[in-house]
Formats: structure tokens, C-alpha cells, sequence
């Protein structure tokens, strides 16, 4: 008990027993503890998050990255051309959030969805329902680039599966693009999805085992079907999760960097030009890392105000904040 | 839910549909990996009609893999202990103590957990060249720098889901160990720990597995020294051929240690997930 009501300017003399502990221990101790992390916390995190706020207000070009503190300031100017919509950049900027937007909903979309569908098939016991599960869980835990990789052995054009079954199953003619042009998207949302709903069935499945099976029970002598007790009893039990999930799931996916990067290489079609990846190819393709910083400050705004939104909207505060 | 006749025609619809959308890639990446180069060079067929081990082989010569291998078993490791041994002492004092700066420690952790990679990326890089300026210290292009942006992912991670861990726990556990004369720390380390294990396990393998699977910091923090399996892999696709059954083969090679490390630690990794991030 003491150890949890324990304030920051604790009474030393209150502690009884274990007269050999220094009484000073208890202040410090959670100190202690933190330090580690502290430090990695601020050498990781704060200080790139402070250098990259400043780096968007230099002119940091690459004749200034060997000695960058040296950059002369450049104002606004970074975010003016990163804003500037009647320009390129400002453009690129501007289509390439359109682009991630659609992508994160209907990846997360697709992702709970096909979550859901198998959480719930997968709740009264079977024979394989653990090889199932087992099976389901594989891509989440395949390294991303390795899945990744394979879907873009099945996308080419000439050589992969995809056109093939297509053709087999005559939809196409086999010579579509799905790497380059306005399929990319396509590709984008169904490599994402197929790395991402076996997140969203763990969570979901093991949400739904924490529901009380008695409800259930009640339900059903009260005479409700299955797609009833779905809507009215596992959907308003789950909101606590869906609320989070859905949550870290747009995160994720807005943040997505490895899926364009490795399905796309660096040479990335206007259809699948994703936030992160568009950063990442404005600053280290063309050097100009200024408007890149310029542009991740203003990635950032734009996920904490969602952030901010989401989590005032749904009522959920965090939990320990 | 009740087994009626429309239920198991939904499941035999649902698991046959999402079962091939996991298993036809996985499919593709094993067959693909046993056929010659002109066969995944030309038209695609579901069954490998030339067998052959030569692509397990080659890939070793064609990329310099066994290299890239022990760079990431390495990297991941060791971010995989700093990380939790950093996170387990950070999430103690967060669950079981209140102190000053609490708030704003947990604030700053779960709001960090929430940023892209690609915002740190670069002013890490420069940091990394300012300290190799001013200190001589080394860290583009070597494994500890990778390692400390590793961190950067699954430190807070960490500290978020093992603090949510450690709360599930009874107080009165640990509380029972300092009667009996246990100080805090071996409270921590005879009580809660124990008692945490599945917790531990889930961020372990969560850890390891973004090391072994992150291509943002590993396309530009590394050289040829340092470089990992992530981007590695790449370098199968040459400006004259691009060697898929190699690729392939590679690629299970380097899924196989994670996916069957997962698989046996699922459940202690579903629980983890329960227990620290949704409640």
C-alpha cells in the first residue's frame, strides 16, 4: 500500500519496519528506474523531434548537411513551398495526403472487416480451429519486406500469379499493370490489408473472448440469432477495442513506409505515392531536406489533431496520462 | 454463437476465402523458390515442373546473405534486450510508484509510440554526423547506430504495453515480498516479473520482430558493412536479371526463424496484447 499512495515528498518516519532501507530510496527510486529510459528517450526521440521542428525553419540544402548548424534560417520559407499549392511541390504534398487518406481508410476498412469476419467464424470450437488461427497469424509475423517481396513476384506483369489467375479465370487479359500507373493504389491497399487484417483478428478474437459467454446464452433462450447477438451484444462489448484498434490501424497504415518502398522501389507511381515515402524521396532524392523537415512537421500536426479528435470524440482518454 | 446450418456455411466461406488470401503468397514464395531461373523468369505455372535446391544454394553467392544475416541477428538481438531490459525498469516505476513527472513521462511515451519512423530519420542522421564531427563517435554505418534507432520503435512500445502489463498484476503480490523483506527491486525481480512473463515474452518478440523486419532506417543508416537482411534482399535484382527464385528462397529463409518463434510464443504474445494495450 505504501508503495502506491507513496507521493513525491513522502514522510520518511511514516515507514515502519526495514530500518536498514535509507529513507531517501523511496524518492529516488522511481528516478532511477526511469533513467535509462529517459535518457534514450531524449536522445531518440525529443532532441530529433527539436532538431527536426528547426531543421523546417533552415535552408538546409545538401552544401549544408556535412555542417548543418552552420544552414542559413529560411523563415517560413520551407513550409511556404511545401504549402504553396500552385507549385509543384506544394502539389506532389498535396496529392500524395489524398492518396495516403485513401489508402488508410480503406486498408483499415478492409483490414477489420476481414478481421471481424474471421474473429467471429472462428469462436465456437472446431476441429483445426487452432491450425487455423495458427495459419491466419502467419503474415503478421513474416517479416514485412519478405511478404512484401512476394507480393511483388505476384504483381509483375508477365511473370506473376495475379495476371495469371486473371487470365485463367478470364477477367483480363493478363497484361495488366499493377506495379506502375493507376493500379498501384490497388496493390498498395491489398499487400497492406494482407499483412494488416490478421492484426485486427488477434485483437478482435481476443476481445471477443473476454465477452461474458452467459450473455450469449441469455440471448439465445430469449430467442436472438447469431447475426442479432452479433449487433446487439459482441459489436457494443467490443467498442472499448474497435475504439483502439481502429485507431492504431490508421496510424500504422498512415505511417506506412516499407509497403511502397518495397513493393515500388524508389520510383514511386503518382497512384501510390504514400505521405511517408513521398518525405522520404523529397529529401533524399532531390537533397532538399528543409521542405522534407517542413513537410514531416506538418505529417505531424495533421496526426495529432486526428490523434486529438479521435480520442476526444469516442470519450477515451489515455490511460495513464 | 450457435452452430446453425447458416453458420457453418458462413465459416466454410469465410476461412476458405481468407485462407487463400494467407496462404496462395506463402504458396508462391515456397514453389517459386524450388524452380530454375527461366522458369520464374517466364509465364507463371502453380506447380514447379524443373525441381531444383539450386536457388538455396546460390542465393549465398549471388548476395553476400550470410553476412547480412548475422548483421541482423545482431542488431536485433541487442535491441531486442536494450529495449526490454530498459522498458521492464521504465514500466515498474510507472506502475508501481507516483512521483512527479509521471504524467508527463507516460505522455511523452505513448504520444512518441504514435509518430512515423520517417520523422526521426532525419534529424537522427544528422545528429549521427554531428557527434562523428564533434566526438569521433561512429555511428552511421555501424551496427550500434542502428541498434539506437531501433529503439526507437520499440522502446516505448515497450514501456506502454509492459506498464499496462505490470497494472494487471495484484499489488498486493509485490506488497507481500516487501513485508517478507524483499527490497523493491527484488519485489520487481522475484514477484512481478514472474508474474509478468507473458508480457515480457510479447514485447520481446515484438521487439525482435520490427528489428529483423524495418527497411526505413536500414535503407540509409547502413553500408555495406552493416547492412541487414531488409536491404540486403534488394540487391538480387540486378540492372541485367532479377533472380525471383533466390529472392524467394532468401525471403523464406529469413522468415523462418520469426514466424516459428512467433507461433510458439502466440499465445504468451496474444495475451500481452490483451493485457497491455486494450483494456
Amino acid at each position: 500500500m505504501a508503495v502506491a499512495t507513496e507521493t513525491a515528498a513522502p514522510a520518511p518516519t511514516r515507514r515502519r519496519g526495514r530500518p536498514e532501507q535509507r529513507p531517501g530510496l523511496k524518492r529516488w527510486l522511481p528516478y532511477a528506474l526511469l533513467a535509462p529510459a529517459v535518457l534514450l528517450e531524449l536522445f531518440i526521440h525529443i532532441i530529433p523531434m527539436l532538431v527536426g521542428i528547426w531543421m523546417s525553419f533552415i535552408k538546409l540544402t545538401k552544401f549544408f548537411i556535412a555542417n548543418w548548424s552552420s544552414a542559413p534560417s529560411a523563415g517560413l520559407g520551407n513550409y511556404k513551398v511545401a504549402l504553396d499549392f500552385n507549385n509543384a511541390v506544394g502539389q506532389g504534398l498535396l496529392k500524395s495526403f489524398g492518396v495516403t487518406i485513401a489508402f488508410s481508410l480503406i486498408t483499415v476498412a478492409f483490414s477489420w472487416v476481414l478481421g471481424m469476419a474471421a474473429a467471429v467464424a472462428l469462436q465456437p470450437e472446431f476441429r483445426g480451429r487452432g491450425l487455423v488461427r495458427t495459419l491466419f497469424l502467419v503474415p503478421y509475423a513474416l517479416p514485412a519486406y519478405a511478404g512484401i517481396l512476394t507480393w511483388n513476384f505476384m504483381l509483375q506483369r508477365d511473370t506473376g500469379a495475379v495476371n495469371h489467375v486473371l487470365d485463367q479465370l478470364h477477367l483480363s487479359d493478363g497484361k495488366t499493370f499493377w506495379l506502375i500507373g493507376g493500379n498501384a493504389l490497388v496493390s498498395l491497399i491489398t499487400v497492406a490489408g494482407w499483412k494488416l487484417w490478421t492484426f485486427a483478428f488477434l485483437t478482435l478474437m481476443a476481445g471477443m473472448q473476454s465477452i461474458p459467454r452467459d450473455l450469449y446464452e441469455a440471448a439465445s433462450v430469449d430467442g436472438a440469432g447469431n447475426l442479432r447477438q452479433w449487433r446487439n451484444i459482441t459489436l457494443p462489448s467490443l467498442r472499448p477495442v474497435n475504439l483502439v484498434l481502429v485507431l492504431v490501424l490508421f496510424l500504422w497504415t498512415f505511417s506506412d513506409f516499407n509497403t511502397p518502398y518495397v513493393l515500388f522501389g524508389t520510383a514511386q507511381p503518382p497512384a501510390g505515392d504514400l505521405i511517408t515515402f513521398h518525405i522520404y524521396n523529397a529529401s533524399f532524392l532531390t537533397w532538399n531536406f528543409g521542405t522534407g523537415a517542413a513537410m514531416s512537421v506538418l505529417l505531424l500536426i495533421f496526426l495529432m489533431i486526428v490523434t486529438g479528435i479521435y480520442l476526444l470524440g469516442t470519450g477515451r482518454r489515455s490511460r495513464r496520462a | 454463437m450457435r452452430e446453425t446450418r447458416g453458420f457453418k456455411i458462413y465459416r466454410g466461406v469465410v476461412l476458405t476465402v481468407l485462407g487463400l488470401f494467407v496462404l496462395v503468397p506463402l504458396y508462391v514464395m515456397v514453389t517459386s523458390s524450388l524452380k530454375p531461373l527461366k522458369d520464374v523468369q517466364g509465364a507463371f505455372t502453380w506447380w514447379p515442373s524443373n525441381l531444383t535446391l539450386a536457388p538455396f544454394v546460390d542465393m549465398w553467392k549471388t548476395v553476400p546473405l550470410a553476412r547480412y544475416f548475422v548483421n541482423s541477428t545482431i542488431v536485433s538481438v541487442a535491441a531486442t534486450v536494450f529495449s526490454v531490459a530498459i522498458a521492464i525498469l521504465a514500466a515498474f516505476a510507472v506502475s508501481r510508484f507516483r512521483f512527479r513527472g509521471r504524467t508527463v513521462f507516460t505522455t511523452t511515451v505513448l504520444s512518441t509510440q504514435m509518430f512515423p519512423g520517417v520523422l526521426f530519420l532525419l534529424p537522427l542522421f544528422l545528429i549521427f554526423v554531428n557527434l562523428n564531427n564533434s566526438l569521433g563517435l561512429q555511428l552511421v554505418g555501424t551496427r550500434l547506430g542502428l541498434i539506437i534507432t531501433y529503439l526507437t520503435f520499440s522502446l516505448p512500445f515497450s514501456i506502454w504495453m509492459l506498464a499496462g502489463y505490470f497494472d494487471s498484476i495484484p499489488r498486493e503480490l509485490d506488497e507481500a515480498a516487501l513485508v517478507d523483506g524483499c527490497g523493491p527491486m527484488g519485489a520487481l525481480w522475484r514477484v512481478v516479473l514472474p508474474a509478468a512473463r507473458p508480457g515480457v515474452i510479447a514485447v520481446a518478440i515484438y521487439s525482435f520482430m520490427t528489428a529483423w523486419g524495418e527497411v526505413l532506417f536500414a535503407s540509409v543508416m547502413t553500408t555495406e558493412a552493416n547492412r541487414t537482411l531488409s536491404v540486403g534482399l534488394r540487391q538480387y535484382s540486378t540492372q541485367t536479371n532479377i533472380y525471383w527464385n533466390q529472392i524467394m528462397a532468401a525471403a523464406l529463409i529469413v522468415s523462418i526463424p520469426v514466424v516459428i518463434g512467433f507461433l510458439l510464443a502466440q499465445r504468451h504474445f496474444v495475451a500481452g496484447v490483451t493485457a497491455g494495450a486494450v483494456k
